[in-house]
Order: structure tokens, then C-alpha cells, then sequence
């Protein structure tokens, strides 16, 4: 899926020059699953282009989060200093920050590791595992692990969560189509599960 | 049996003399969050899910313990009992390490579906995440502390059903374990008859079959009324 896919439909039923809605998603500690799930929106990619731009990705080749976003999904839990700084420009620039699966929301898998310290962490998975690699404190290439993985609302404000691992299409769209109506998310019960 | 009368949600509701208030709101139809309660098992009052209001008393009480009296005035979903019973799920989830996607009871968890039924789509206090170990010592089955709510079910059944009293809780609040035997491994535990009950009547992952991966438990709580009738109603047949 490329970025143009998204914009290739321009929408009939929408008033000529109504702005379009400025969407983003973004990618912290995850395995990208939530992404996949996103892409299995499906035909309703089309609808969501009709009205919404995407104007920041890890899909899209766009380097820097940019300025007036209205809604944004994050995925993955708080891990290192690199998402804790792209967590406070979403912020910064978001009207509407979205946890998006079970990472984000609750720290979920990525956050196992924080029953070690991050020196124990480093220590059994590289310096008495196989191979060497840098651990990066240095030159910052590697960005600096945090003690702990946090889910994002407990490093930034968030406006609406959605759970699940990966949530399914079917949870995407209740909760960014009501988003794209300007209305507060509501999910079902069966929409709400953690796993 | 005598009957009572008493109030709930604005309805007068008879019962009999001596039935716990959480019997009579089941028997309503009214649906109250439970995870320590089993039907078949004794009540303990502990995970504070079915808590309610009681006109008169400014405490709030659990239903479970608390018997049906005369006159009683019960609300069971006020906004300030859904606030409360949010909390108690989010303080669950906060004290160990129920990462739901990576569970053998992954949707099929008692906790996990509360927390869904009750709108708790996050959890707003720190999680502890404590470095606890899992027991894997037993043959056929696995205690993983990370998954326990220490609601008791195991020991209770254990106790009370099969009669062996192999579990039992130690230490204090947030150190509280399930022990087997004296603090032992499972494995070697002599009082074990390896029946398994504990495990079917655990509400998480915390005991599960030996081999079971993620999402991959089941368990089945009915045989606790087939024994119970069996010994308390002579009644040994059932239409499974």
C-alpha cells in the first residue's frame, strides 16, 4: 500500500473544497501489526481517502511530523527517547491523539522486558548472547532505551483508545469513522478487549 | 423458609430469609461483575467486583457476603459503584502481568471480559509489572503467578470439593502467593491427587493444562453441579 493509493480518490459526494480531514498514524515500540490491521480496512480505504488526507505514516515516506494534524494513531508502547519525542510532537500537533492497540494502550508485549533493568536487558540479550552489537548510548544512532515501557497516555494526554492485538478492521473503522464525523469513540463491549 | 422483602433499583423484590443478595440480583436478571464468586463454591468477598449500595450504610458491600434483611434498599449500577468497579479492574490489571495477547485464556478470560463489559478501555494507574515466576514443576499443569487475581477459587475447590487442600495463600497484600503444600513446587506437592479442579474453576491463565499456548484454554465449570447434586440431592444423572 503507497501513500498515493490513498489520495488517488477524489471524492463526488464531498462539497468541492470542503478541506479534507488531515490524518496521521505513527509507529513507536510495536511489531506494526495494528498497521497491517489498518491496511485490511480494505475497500473502505477508498472512503476514508474520500475525506481524509494522510499526511504522516510509516506507509508514506514522510520524514517529519508535520503541523495541524486533526487525528492521529499511534501505535506500539513508549520504549526509547526517540518515541518519547515523536509521542510530544504528535501531541503537539494533534487536536486528536489515538492509542491504537494493545501496545499503546496498555504497554502490552513490548513492555515484558520491564520486570528486567534496562542494564540486566542489554547485558542477556547482546553482551552474553551471541554477537556484539553497539548499544548505541554514544552516538545516539541507536536511540537510548527508557527504564520503562510506557503505555502512551502515561507520557502523553490521549483522546481515545483502542484496544486489541491487532485490533480488528472492523474496531479501526467504528473508532476512525466516528472520529472523521468529529464524534467521541464509542466501541462495543466485544470491541473493547484487551489480546 | 421465610421470605423477605426488600428494595432493589427502585422494585420490591421477595426472597428467602438467609439467600445472599448477590443470589437474589442474579435471579433478577441484573448483571453484576463477579470473579472471586462461584456457584458451587463457598463465597469469600474478596475481589469487591459485586459491591452495592445500601441505603442506611455508607460503606459500600459486597453482595456476595451479604445476606438478603428485611426492608433493604439496594442500587446496583449508581455511576459511583461503575466508578468504583472500574478502579478495582484497573488495579488488577496494574498489580501483575495479564499481557491479554500473549495469555493461554486470551478471550476466554473472566478478568478480561469483565474489564471489556465494564468499559475499561485503559488503565490509569502504574503497572507494578513484578518479576514472578511460574511453576511448571507438575506434570500435567502450570501456575502462573503473573496471571493470579488471588480470588481463591483453587483453594477453595481444592478444599471444599476435592478435599485435598493442597493450595493455600501466603504472605500479605501485594506479597500474597498461592502456595502448594508448604510453599513447595507443584510437583512434588504430596496432597496433589492431580484432579485438575483448580485449574478448570481459574478465572485467567494463571492455571492452565501443560502444553496450552496463547488462546489456546478452555474450562469447563460444570462439573461443580454435577458433584454438588450428586452429593447434596442423591441426583448422580445429567443432560450434558
Amino acid at each position: 500500500m503507497r501513500r498515493t493509493t490513498l489520495q488517488v480518490h477524489e471524492s463526488s459526494a464531498k462539497p468541492a473544497g470542503a478541506p479534507k480531514i488531515r490524518l496521521a498514524t505513527a509507529w513507536l515500540g510495536g511489531c506494526s501489526g495494528c498497521h497491517m490491521s489498518f491496511l485490511d480496512l480494505d475497500e473502505r480505504l477508498i472512503e476514508l481517502a474520500e475525506v481524509a488526507e494522510l499526511v504522516y505514516s510509516p506507509i508514506a515516506d514522510i520524514k517529519e511530523f508535520p503541523e495541524n494534524v486533526d487525528v492521529c494513531l499511534v501505535e506500539g508502547a513508549v520504549a526509547n527517547v526517540d518515541h518519547v519525542k515523536l509521542a510530544q510532537e504528535i501531541r503537539a500537533r494533534s487536536k486528536v491523539v489515538v492509542s491504537f492497540g494493545d501496545c499503546a494502550v496498555t504497554g502490552n508485549v513490548t513492555s515484558l522486558r520491564n520486570r528486567l533493568g534496562v542494564d540486566d536487558l542489554l547485558n542477556q540479550v547482546y553482551q552474553n548472547g551471541p554477537g556484539s552489537v553497539p548499544r548505541g548510548e554514544g552516538d545516539e544512532v541507536v536511540p537510548r532505551l527508557i527504564e520503562r515501557v510506557l503505555p502512551l497516555h502515561q507520557v502523553i494526554q490521549v483522546d481515545a483508545f483502542i484496544p486489541g492485538c491487532p485490533p480488528d478492521p472492523e474496531r479501526i473503522w467504528a473508532a476512525v469513522s466516528a472520529l472523521l464525523r468529529g464524534e467521541p469513540v464509542v466501541l462495543s463491549a466485544d470491541m473493547r478487549r484487551f489480546g | 423458609m421465610s421470605v423477605v422483602t426488600l428494595t432493589v433499583n427502585d422494585e420490591l423484590v421477595s426472597a428467602q430469609a438467609g439467600q445472599s443478595l448477590l443470589a437474589v440480583l442474579k435471579e433478577l436478571g441484573l448483571e453484576i461483575p463477579t470473579l472471586c464468586h462461584l456457584e458451587g463454591l463457598s463465597e469469600r468477598g474478596g475481589c469487591r467486583l459485586c459491591l452495592v449500595e445500601v441505603e442506611g450504610n455508607n460503606k459500600l458491600l459486597p453482595a456476595c457476603v451479604t445476606p438478603v434483611q428485611e426492608g433493604m434498599v439496594v442500587t446496583t449500577h449508581s455511576d459511583r459503584l461503575v466508578k468504583y468497579r472500574r478502579m478495582i479492574l484497573e488495579l488488577l490489571f496494574a498489580e501483575r502481568n495479564h499481557v491479554c495477547a500473549v495469555c493461554v485464556m486470551n478471550g476466554r478470560c473472566e478478568l478480561q471480559a469483565n474489564a471489556a463489559s465494564i468499559g475499561m478501555d485503559h488503565v490509569r494507574y502504574d503497572y507494578l509489572s513484578p518479576d514472578l515466576p511460574m511453576d511448571a514443576s507438575h506434570d500435567r499443569f502450570v501456575l502462573d503467578h503473573n496471571r493470579c487475581i488471588l480470588c481463591t477459587r483453587c483453594v477453595r475447590v481444592c478444599d471444599e470439593i476435592e478435599g485435598a487442600h493442597v493450595w493455600d495463600v501466603m504472605g500479605r497484600g501485594v506479597n500474597s502467593r498461592i502456595i502448594a503444600d508448604l510453599n513447595q513446587p507443584w510437583g512434588t506437592s504430596t496432597s496433589c491427587t492431580n484432579c485438575g479442579k483448580c485449574v478448570q474453576v481459574c478465572p485467567t491463565g494463571a492455571l492452565h493444562a501443560r502444553g496450552a499456548t496463547v488462546a489456546e484454554m478452555e474450562k469447563q465449570h460444570d462439573f461443580l453441579r454435577w458433584i454438588l447434586d450428586g452429593r447434596e440431592k442423591k441426583q448422580w444423572e445429567h443432560n450434558r
